[in-house]
């Protein structure tokens, strides 16, 4: 009897079950809040990013999908391919070459500009004309961008005009022709094109450093240089590695402006990664080896991203 | 309590979101009416005077009763890419604008109905059509407007470079254009766009030569580069050309539009070039005085010179679920009276060969190319080459090659018949 007494204790009532129920309930109920509010983006992410990504590497491992109805899983054979491709190769080396120029030159350029913005010798007035003047590149699309630097890299255009007058050049220069200046000239574009983005990122980045910094320099001594160097530069740090990451990204995936200014022409020395892989997407309709290629630029592209959600978390 | 309620409304965001984006293959395009709703992709309407294309397409639904038609246009490019991505999603619009050089790679992707089965269905005489584009016996393509590319010529230049007759053959072309560039101030003779990105200047400005005296570039269907002699020639005469600087600078990333910007500012003194773009050159430059002519034949030649031409064609999607009713649409656009009406709007022959479109009669320089058009042989053969595109491209890539001086003639041709072959095969 006692043993029986024991052992109805030990279970728990229908009152305490229901409640315990309950509270089950009310914790999953609790922990599912989080899961709702992410859920939108979750699913975004999903549509938008995950279900696109997976497909395309799929894709890279069947015979040559979207033109076969029945397509055959090959492995690994469009990797195979592309990587011992010459093609593929020179491609790699014109984007390696393109990225780093621009990025390097974007960042020499935007800085400069921007120590200019800031300089306490200019005024007002003049910074906000050379500011006008400096954001503009940035204002234009890649498609007017082309469309402008086509017109004046013509050899019958504004640039060659100006040399052959000024008696800086005898003859006309095919810049964006001849497989001796394309890959420069495009790159110069993109230069172009692209350094008012570092331009501005970094004089807002030189306004937030305190003037007590430089203040406290000069009373020590310290040169122009040496609080360039000492205290500007470790101050625009973070800004610096985050920009020429992203820069990095966005430059080795190029395609609008090499397409519409060179096709990755003159004898394939303007071809980069993005323009070999759209060609063989859409001339060549081999959208397994396209995919194929994408995946290698995605790859590179995820590689640089870490590096820069590091350099995120480190300057948080 | 507010807090998991706007949860309960993100998740039901989040479902709701989840179900349109995966919902896949547009729905079928049947109204609650019972009409249906043809979609009707292609490149034509941005290059046709305003509202023509909608005119007819209106014409169409009044006399077509539950039929509509929803216009979906874009540029050449996008329009492409469209077919070729809906093929494979099954989205494909219903009629679709179609480029022969693009049948060979659709037709074996499938993505195109067969439209002998579409108008034997119909009871449909195609002894009206001017032509057909076939594979494996059937018919894919119609043509429905055709861009015939004949020289044209700026009088002036040559008048001003003592050429007093439009050039014949090659030999008298050469001599033209070294003339016209003798005369400086950045004018040239030729222009030979060669862009990669858009490489048609391999089908409309240099393949052209050889077809103008009867040459061909297949044998049997197949490729036939090396060794073939008419290529090879053509390949010279370009070649003294343009070390004789008698061609516009740039070829190698010339465009169409480039070549047609330099003939209208007038610094070339011929180009091969679209009957289409007659209006424009008017209308850009008043003064420029030119003509057209045929392409110039070898020294020696007298036979029937073959012309090369574009043609906006048409076809039905496969996975269109109205196939018949699309087909009324294309039968409507090929009627004599239509395509009379829509190549007058797009300065282009017709596809409907008892079709007359008025600009033959009213224009002395159109009258002039429609002379030519009866004349000649109207030659592409990219139509229906299997990846056409990527063939011009591998061509023009050793072509630029052998005109840099990297490479001989025969290499050329050899590499390039080599990648040919390999996309033959498939």
């Amino acid at each position: 009897m006692a043993r029986r007494a024991a052992l109805l204790q030990a279970l728990p009532s229908p009152a305490a079950e229901s409640d315990g129920g309950q509270d089950r309930l009310r914790a999953v109920r609790r922990g599912a809040v989080p899961f709702g509010y992410l859920s939108p983006t979750v699913v975004l992410l999903m549509i938008l990013m995950v279900i696109p990504i997976v497909m395309v590497i799929g894709y890279s491992l069947m015979d040559n999908v979207i033109m076969k109805k029945n397509p055959q899983l090959v492995g690994f054979k469009h990797y195979i391919d592309i990587l011992t491709s010459d093609t593929f190769w020179s491609a790699a080396s014109n984007t390696a070459f393109f990225t780093v120029v621009s990025v390097v030159a974007h960042l020499v350029i935007g800085l400069l500009f921007a120590l200019m913005l800031n300089s306490p010798l200019l005024g007002g007035r003049t910074k906000a004309v050379f500011r006008t003047i400096y954001v503009l590149p940035w204002l234009f699309t890649v498609a007017i961008i082309a469309v402008l630097w086509r017109l004046l890299l013509d050899p019958n255009g504004v640039v060659n005009y100006l040399l052959t007058t000024t008696g800086l050049t005898g003859t006309q220069i095919e810049w964006l022709s001849s497989p001796e200046t394309a890959l420069f000239a495009v790159t110069f574009i993109n230069i172009w094109s692209g350094y008012p983005f570092y331009m501005t990122s970094l004089l807002a980045g030189l306004q937030g450093i305190p003037g007590d910094y430089y203040e406290a320099a000069e009373v020590d001594g310290a040169n122009a240089w040496q609080q360039f160097a000492r205290i500007t530069v470790p101050q625009l740090k973070p800004i610096i590695i985050s920009m020429a990451l992203l820069d990095f990204i966005w430059t080795t995936q190029q395609f609008a402006l090499i397409w519409m200014t060179t096709g990755g022409g003159p004898l394939g020395t303007t071809e980069m990664l993005s323009t070999f892989t759209y060609k063989l997407a859409f001339t060549k309709y081999q959208f397994g080896t396209a995919s194929a290629a994408a995946v290698i630029v995605l790859t590179i592209s995820m590689v640089l991203a870490f590096f820069y959600v590091r350099a995120q978390r480190a300057r948080d | 309590m507010r807090k998991k309620y706007l949860a309960g409304i993100a998740a039901a965001t989040a479902a709701l979101l989840a179900t349109t984006g995966c919902s896949g293959a547009a729905a079928p395009s049947a109204s609650a009416g019972g009409d249906v709703t043809l979609e009707f992709a292609q490149w034509w309407e941005p290059e046709l005077p305003s509202g023509s294309l909608r005119a007819l397409m209106d014409q169409f639904e009044q006399e077509n009763q539950g039929i509509k038609v929803k216009l979906i246009s874009g540029p050449y490019a996008s329009t492409k890419e469209q077919v070729v991505a809906g093929a494979a999603a099954g989205t494909m619009s219903d009629v679709v604008g179609l480029d022969g050089a693009w049948i060979s790679d659709f037709v074996k992707q499938g993505s195109l109905a067969n439209l002998s089965d579409l108008m034997k269905a119909a009871n449909y005489d195609d002894s009206q059509l001017a032509a057909q584009v076939k594979l494996n016996g059937s018919t894919w393509m119609i043509p429905v407007a055709n861009f015939v590319y004949p020289m044209f010529v700026n009088e002036d230049l040559l008048k001003k470079a003592g050429v007093s007759e439009v050039p014949k053959t090659r030999t008298e072309f050469t001599a033209a254009a070294k003339a016209v560039s003798a005369l400086g101030g950045n004018v040239a003779g030729w222009a030979m766009p060669l862009d990669t990105a858009t490489p048609n200047g391999i089908q409309n400005d240099v393949m052209s030569w050889v077809w103008a005296s009867g040459g061909s570039m297949l044998k049997d269907g197949k490729p036939y580069l090396t060794g073939n002699q008419d290529v090879k020639d053509v390949l010279d005469f370009t070649k003294a050309l343009y070390d004789a600087g008698a061609i516009t600078k740039g070829s190698f990333t010339m465009k169409e539009q480039d070549k047609v910007n330099e003939f209208t500012n007038g610094r070339v003194g011929m180009v091969i070039d679209s009957l289409a773009h007659v209006n424009t050159l008017r209308e850009q430059n008043s003064k420029l005085n030119f003509t057209v002519s045929a392409i110039p034949v070898k020294d020696g030649y007298t036979g029937k010179g073959g012309i090369p031409y574009a043609s906006w064609g048409i076809g039905v999607a496969a996975n269109s679920t109205h196939q018949a009713e699309a087909f009324k649409l294309v039968s409507f656009l090929m009627s004599k009276d239509v395509n009379a009406k829509l190549c007058s709007a797009a300065k282009a022959f017709p596809g409907n060969n008892t079709a007359v479109p008025d600009f033959v009669s009213s224009d002395p320089v159109f009258k002039k190319a429609f002379e030519i058009y009866q004349a000649s042989n109207v030659t592409n053969e990219f139509v229906g080459l299997p990846v056409a595109e990527d063939l011009m491209r591998s061509f023009d890539e050793e072509f630029q090659k052998f005109l840099a001086g990297k490479q001989s003639a025969d290499d050329a041709l050899a590499a390039a018949q080599k990648q040919w072959d390999a996309a033959f095969a498939g």
